[in-house]
């Protein structure tokens, strides 16, 4: 193999942690190995994300093209190779630094069956970042469809009650999906004869300088890939599987559905939609903006008519997906940096309003929006930390989520006014379902008798909530953080499909 | 000499010939009480016989064919690439199953010194059909694979359900063989010899492609691929475990060599006649499969449907053709009998009060009472599935490249809403596995079926996953040609 390794290890370090519970496990039985899995998944998550932060360390962000490229040869034309561009570095950051805190989490809200868990929870960080970091079509197949196993299994076994339903519908609607994308996989390996994601980008066979996939045949595979990501993302009308998988799913579940396992829908699209299929992604941008305005709209709406604060948060999910599409099928520069970041910004949001739905579903353990009311009487600190990532969530300026929306709606002002408009009107929805769920929970007199003994957070949970805070601040104020990092790959996305 | 030569070429069988014929004596004079020993002598010959065929295949000896005779005068057994692959994957599945079934028959209270004898009869008329270069060497291998088989599956003697199976069997198997043979006398008939070479240079005739149908036919039984899948549940059901270990592993990726073998080398030059017939069989295949196992509760009829299905996809790779589609054969059926092997011996490593398993309720909450076969049947399980990380799924785009290759798209997309579907059945077993309570205990477990779950896990995962070149390269180099 070669390459400086970094990410081979990154990528692995994890699933060296799940194997080592796995032999407690199986090997010193059930108690020995709960015990022991705390703390070797907190080593393993934060000895994952210094790996990472070195990567992002000898990552410079001025090079365009791919980094730190491990490589090794496989079989026929795929080969193992990983690398990162601004964009998947910046996503494998958010993976890896999110871990420990699911993973902080699950230990004291986790009752059962911990090291089993924590065997699924790392495998799954494994599979994530080796999504995000595979440059060979193969290679983000087997990760991306691999990620399904433990994601089940998580929702399937520590979920709430109508789990079972949760759990199948999540998988096989996302391995739908995932097999029309293998199909076209096949085929273009076939005609291209290599998997590996630079030369498909650039799209020319590299003996006849031709052009490998034309117009026609793109129309096809792009939509392939688009049965995959949009069920991924996910786009309105497939979205369905999202507010079930959330609502069973245990909260660290939830937190890496919602800022990690979405994101691979849009890392997606910007990876290989865009860059491989030029000519059809122009062709289907007004089907995507449709989409994108019909499900931040139509999200938006939903969500406010939600009874359970996770379905609600999980419908404001699709809307801010909703955003990303948008942005990304802009084709400018501002629409694909506003959807990147967007992103990552959700990531954060939207892992700490789930986090922060955890906290009273742990205390209470009911979701029902209407069982609450005037928390913020006995937790003012919890009232004032959801506040804060209601209005993240809502786009308030100073907030990481403004910097995302306002991105994305110049961005696609300037391909359709009609789009932009549509999604102006959900910025506002938003900020009608978002404050309302806070009047209803935080505010108010406290009727709930049940409610009277509740506590205010605990060290632990400030401590996450506290870091997500910090991070949605200065994500809002700094954005240029990200934008410097990403800046290469939107550039070489754009260069890519032509404009 | 050339006799001495003929029987070098043949050496597996001739191995097992051998074996089968001692064991035959010794088994009569020392009767039920040796038939440990004898169990383990036949797993040693299977393994000495895969072996000979892998250490032929590794050497690259392509004899083609010897043996002739007057209707086929190129000769009657054929020794290439293809069969050699195939037969050392039989052989070694069918010396692990053997291995594996002596905790099962002890108590099950069928240790008989005939049980080893079966199996490897069994086994070499799955070798003798896989080296067929004529439709009558073709009659013969299949005929000693299927009475073996009939006695097999009716081996519990004391068992209504088993007698059943048995009958079942033959009656069906005894038709099929019927159908086989009327294709082959109208082969024959029509082409004028039974030789595949004789067959091959053949024109193209209605005659010709009625015997073909029917021999297709024949052969799909033997397969279990629809529509001439019905008996594979009842059997399955009804059958002991342990036989049905064998016959879903050796047999199955012999039934299914032999058919690519038949349609490339006889009939490749009429691939047009056949192609269609064989796509929409692999398409029904793989649907009835895939639906049929949804309502099941039985663990074994699931795993049939699931082999009925499993043997869809893998007709897909020989409706692609022989350039194509024959290495994707191999790799597909080689995958699915080792992961196959393993679900089997996890099914045999649980037992409750002596008793083996039967319905999918009796899984639940393995997690908790067996978590290292738990933790293997999901990978098992997910890789017959075709999930990756699993190896299943190598096997799976080996398939589905050689069907888009050849311009089957349609049959490729049947297969993957086949997949979906069946995953439906896959993880309602990891389900009850994983995330349903635990039942009453379960029995110890034999070391040599634990050893057979863990080895295959880690074969499918994840030693085949990263080092899949190597049964690519291999398969490639066994081509039909």
């Amino acid at each position: 193999m070669t390459g400086p390794m970094i990410l081979t290890l990154t990528t692995f370090l994890p699933l060296v942690g799940a194997m080592l519970i796995m032999g407690l496990r199986v090997l010193g039985g059930a108690s020995m190995a709960s015990s022991a899995s705390k703390g070797i998944s907190i080593v393993t998550s934060l000895v994952t994300l210094a790996a990472s932060l070195v990567a992002l360390s000898q990552f410079n962000p001025n090079v365009v093209g791919y980094q730190l490229v491990d490589t090794a040869p496989w079989f026929g034309g795929s080969s193992y190779k990983l690398g990162v561009d601004g964009l998947a570095i910046s996503l494998v950051v958010l993976t890896t630094a999110l871990m420990p805190l699911c993973i902080l989490q699950s230990i004291t809200s986790i009752k059962d069956r911990l090291a089993e868990y924590m065997i699924a929870f790392l495998l799954l960080e494994t599979l994530m970042i080796g999504v995000f970091c595979a440059l060979d079509l193969v290679l983000f197949y087997v990760f991306f469809e691999g990620g399904l196993i433990p994601m089940f299994l998580i929702i399937g076994v520590w979920g709430g009650k109508n789990r079972l339903y949760a759990a199948f519908k999540f998988f096989l609607y996302t391995l739908l999906g995932s097999l029309l994308l293998l199909a076209a996989l096949v085929y273009m390996s076939i005609v291209a004869g290599t998997t590996d994601v630079v030369v498909l980008q650039e799209g020319l066979n590299p003996q006849t300088g031709a052009l490998l996939f034309p117009p026609e045949v793109q129309t096809w595979l792009w939509l392939a890939f688009f049965a995959s990501f949009a069920v991924k993302l996910p786009m309105w009308p497939v979205h369905t599987w999202l507010p079930d998988a959330h609502v069973e799913a245990p909260t660290a579940g939830s937190v890496v559905l919602a800022a990690v396992l979405l994101k691979m829908g849009g890392y997606g699209f910007l990876r290989f939609s865009l860059p491989m299929f030029p000519e059809a992604s122009m062709l289907f941008q007004p089907l995507m903006f449709a989409l994108s305005v019909i499900a931040i709209v139509y999200a938006s709406l939903v969500a406010f008519r939600q009874t359970d604060i996770k379905k609600l948060v999980a419908y404001s999910s699709v809307a801010h997906m909703g955003f990303v599409t948008l942005g990304i099928f802009s084709f400018n520069e501002a629409g694909i940096q506003g959807a990147i970041f967007q992103m990552i910004s959700h990531g954060v949001i939207s892992g700490a309003l789930f986090f922060c739905v955890g906290v009273i579903y742990d205390r209470m353990h009911t979701r029902e929006i209407a069982f609450y009311g005037g928390l913020v009487h006995r937790m003012p600190v919890y009232a004032a930390l959801f506040m804060l990532f209601s209005m993240a969530n809502v786009g308030l300026p100073g907030t990481s989520g403004f910097v995302g929306e306002i991105l994305t709606m110049v961005g696609a002002f300037q391909a359709s006014t009609w789009a932009a408009a549509g999604a102006a009107l959900g910025v506002i929805f938003s900020a009608v379902y978002m404050l309302t769920l806070y009047r209803r929970t935080v505010f108010g007199e406290m009727t709930n008798e049940k409610l009277f003994e509740i506590k205010d957070v605990t060290g632990l949970e400030f401590f996450i909530l506290g870091l997500l805070a910090i991070s949605a601040l200065g994500l809002g104020v700094f954005p240029g953080i990200v934008f410097d990092l990403t800046q290469g790959s939107t550039m070489e996305v754009l260069r890519m499909i032509g404009r | 000499m050339n006799f001495l030569a003929d029987i070098t070429n043949a050496l597996p069988e001739t191995i097992l010939v051998a074996f089968g014929l001692s064991a035959l004596l010794l088994g009569a004079i020392g009767g039920d009480r040796i038939s440990g020993l004898l169990r383990l002598l036949a797993s040693l010959a299977l393994a000495a016989a895969s072996a000979a065929a892998f250490v032929q295949f590794g050497r690259g000896e392509a004899i083609s064919a010897f043996a002739s005779a007057e209707l086929s005068p190129n000769g009657l057994y054929r020794v290439t690439q293809f069969t050699l692959f195939a037969k050392g994957v039989t052989y070694a599945m069918a010396s692990l199953a053997l291995f594996m079934s002596g905790g099962f028959l002890k108590s099950a209270q069928m240790e008989r010194y005939e049980y080893p004898l079966l199996v490897t009869f069994g086994s070499l008329g799955a070798g003798m059909m896989l080296s067929a270069n004529d439709l009558m060497t073709l009659y013969v291998g299949i005929e000693t694979l299927s009475l073996s088989s009939y006695v097999l599956a009716a081996f519990r003697r004391d068992s209504i359900m088993s007698a059943e199976a048995g009958l079942k069997y033959f009656v069906l198997g005894a038709l099929a063989s019927g159908l086989l043979l009327y294709g082959s006398a109208l082969v024959y008939g029509f082409s004028g010899g039974t030789g595949f070479e004789v067959i091959a240079s053949a024109p193209t005739s209605l005659g010709l492609i009625f015997g073909l149908v029917f021999l297709i036919c024949g052969l799909s039984f033997k397969a279990s691929a629809a529509p001439f899948h019905i008996w594979t549940p009842d059997v399955y059901e009804g059958a002991p475990s342990a036989v049905v270990a064998f016959f879903s592993t050796a047999p199955k990726i012999a039934a299914v060599a032999l058919l690519a073998n038949v349609m490339f080398v006889a009939f490749g030059p009429h691939i047009d006649s056949w192609q269609m017939i064989i796509a929409i069989i692999s398409a029904l295949s793989m649907l009835i499969g895939a639906f049929g196992a949804l309502m099941q509760n039985s663990i074994k009829r699931i795993l049939a449907y699931s082999s009925i299905s499993n043997v869809g996809f893998a007709l897909i790779a020989i409706a692609a053709g022989a350039e194509l589609g024959s290495a994707a054969v191999l790799v597909y059926m080689t995958l699915y009998v080792i992961a196959t092997l393993g679900i089997f011996a996890g099914v045999l490593a649980l037992r409750r009060g002596g008793k083996a398993i039967d319905t999918v309720a009796d899984l639940n909450g393995l997690v908790k009472t067996k978590p290292g076969i738990a933790l293997g049947l999901l990978v098992l399980i997910f890789s017959v599935a075709g999930i990756p990380p699993a190896a299943g799924f190598w096997g799976k785009l080996q398939v589905f490249t050689a069907g888009i290759e050849s311009g089957m798209l349609w049959l490729v997309l049947v297969g993957a809403l086949a997949s979906v579907v069946s995953l439906g059945y896959y993880l309602r077993l990891v389900w009850a596995m994983f995330m349903k309570p635990a039942g009453e205990p379960m029995d110890r477990t034999d070391v040599s079926v634990a050893a057979i779950v863990a080895i295959s896990t880690l074969v499918v995962f994840p030693i085949l996953t990263i080092g899949i070149q190597f049964l690519l390269s291999a398969a490639a180099q066994a081509v039909v040609g």
